[in-house]
């Protein structure tokens, strides 16, 4: 078996539990919009200030939901001891990798589609550029779901993994937020230009993630914890 | 197993406090004030030795890193200097934080400007706050070693990527620009170069000295639990029988 069937099963198998849990759909969605709504009372409405932060908000929003995302994607291997059936099932460790964080962005995508409607209603947003802000999207959620699952499964079996994964993701992961935001800037401002090295930065971010977690993925499933 | 410190340590820990007090001597009073900046320059003679530091104590810590995830040269100590130095590494990254904030107050005239080089460091600062909670995750080298030596590799190798992505955020909107965001100072002289010199050699040696000291530490620590567990059960037995 090559490693992407590989980790199109694991993909598959996490998207199903997501399927017939609705965690994602009932749990991290709500949240993403109540941050978004919890920003509006920060920031007031009424002064106009929302439209012009909005990039800002969307992708902290999405930063903070995808934590979520990440400690879930590895407290279901938590139960019945599925850490070990993974170990035992002969999969190559890059392709779990794989599997698991394709899982994530797929879920992340989801919600940023979500979140990106909330986001044009009520910060009263028009929407320009919109193949850049889709370019910037893909790319940055690869980048942040790779990241994420490395430091998952570095925090993975760890009694102190909650609190743990927040610290350790959101440091590491400044420059997706600050590309991503620069690049929707730019889409809604009318000047993609200034906005595509910022996709190719998310890009180059997101290439070192893969192959990051694809190296070391393997070794650290193998700990003992 | 001896407790106390080698005469290695002893002896640089002598030449590390020796040659501090000879830097506070030049930094002090021998180093003229600054043109511009008057004696709030002197605190250059700690800020950026302290920043050095930092940057060697992390570059230590990923060497150490590599080498316990290399098989045939894993060892315990390799994942406790990692640890020790990564210590020592955030110590001083907060420190050149904070001087850098006191020096940036009469030269920017803000406590914090949003440079590249300031956003990196606090960054970096953070990341490294990380690493040493993932730490104590661990008893022992065995449990935590790999997933240790891992996360300090990826904050390494972040490190550049956030500089990078701050320093051309802040290339696109240099009209924001108000102070001079360099703390730029005009070396004069024979004393400001060699003082500056002198402060990096000295805080090297402090590293020096602070690291083996902390390492010593580690090691005694290392599965400390057990080995008085051990020794508590042994005299329990000695007792019954």
């Amino acid at each position: 078996m090559n490693m992407f069937r590989e980790a199109l099963l694991v993909a598959g198998k996490d998207l199903r539990i997501e399927a017939r849990s609705r965690v994602a759909l009932q749990q991290i969605v709500p949240f993403g919009g109540i941050v978004l709504i919890v920003f509006a009372f920060a920031l007031d409405p009424d002064r106009g200030l929302l439209p012009r932060v909005a990039p800002g908000l969307f992708w902290t929003a999405v930063l903070l939901a995808s934590l979520l995302s990440i400690t879930r994607s590895f407290s279901i291997e938590e139960a019945n001891g599925a850490r070990d059936g993974l170990r035992l099932s002969g999969l190559d460790g890059g392709a779990i990798f794989l599997g698991k964080a394709a899982a994530v962005a797929l879920q992340l995508l989801l919600l940023e589609v979500v979140l990106g409607f909330g986001v044009v209603v009520l910060y009263d947003v028009s929407v320009r550029g919109v193949v850049l802000i889709a370019c910037t999207t893909v790319v940055a959620t690869v980048a942040l779901a790779a990241t994420g699952t490395v430091y998952g499964v570095l925090a993975a079996g760890l009694r102190a993994r909650e609190t743990l994964v927040p610290l350790l993701v959101l440091p590491a992961v400044t420059p997706v937020v600050l590309g991503g935001t620069r690049a929707f800037e730019a889409a809604l401002a009318g000047a993609p230009s200034d906005g595509w090295p910022w996709v190719q930065l998310l890009a180059a971010f997101a290439v070192l993630a893969v192959v990051a977690g694809v190296l070391a993925f393997g070794p650290l499933l193998e700990e003992d914890s | 197993m001896s407790t106390r410190v080698g005469v290695g340590t002893k002896i640089l820990g002598a030449a590390a406090f020796v040659s501090l007090g000879a830097l506070a001597v030049f930094a002090l009073v021998v180093a003229p004030p600054d043109e511009r900046q008057g004696d709030a320059q002197r605190l250059m003679y700690v800020h950026v030795p302290a920043a050095w530091l930092a940057y060697l104590a992390f570059f230590v810590t990923a060497v150490a890193s590599v080498l316990w995830l290399v098989p045939r040269t894993r060892s315990t100590t390799w994942d406790l200097l990692a640890g020790a130095s990564a210590e020592i590494g955030v110590v001083f990254t907060g420190l050149t934080l904070v001087l850098g904030s006191l020096w940036g107050r009469p030269t920017w005239g803000t406590w914090w400007e949003w440079d590249a080089r300031v956003t990196t460091t606090a960054v970096l600062f953070f990341l490294y706050l990380g690493y040493l909670a993932l730490r104590r995750t661990g008893a022992t080298a065995q449990e935590r070693g790999t997933r240790c030596a891992i996360a300090a590799l990826i904050a390494f190798v972040d490190v550049p990527i956030v500089h990078f992505s701050v320093t051309w955020w802040e290339t696109l909107h240099q009209e924001a620009t108000v102070f001079n965001r360099d703390l730029d100072v005009q070396f004069e002289g024979f004393w400001m170069p060699f003082t500056l010199i002198f402060a990096v050699f000295a805080f090297t040696l402090l590293y020096a000295f602070l690291v083996m000291v902390r390492l010593r530490l580690a090691e005694l620590d290392e599965g400390r639990e057990e080995r008085q567990l051990e020794e508590a059960i042994a005299e329990r037995v000695a007792v019954t029988v």
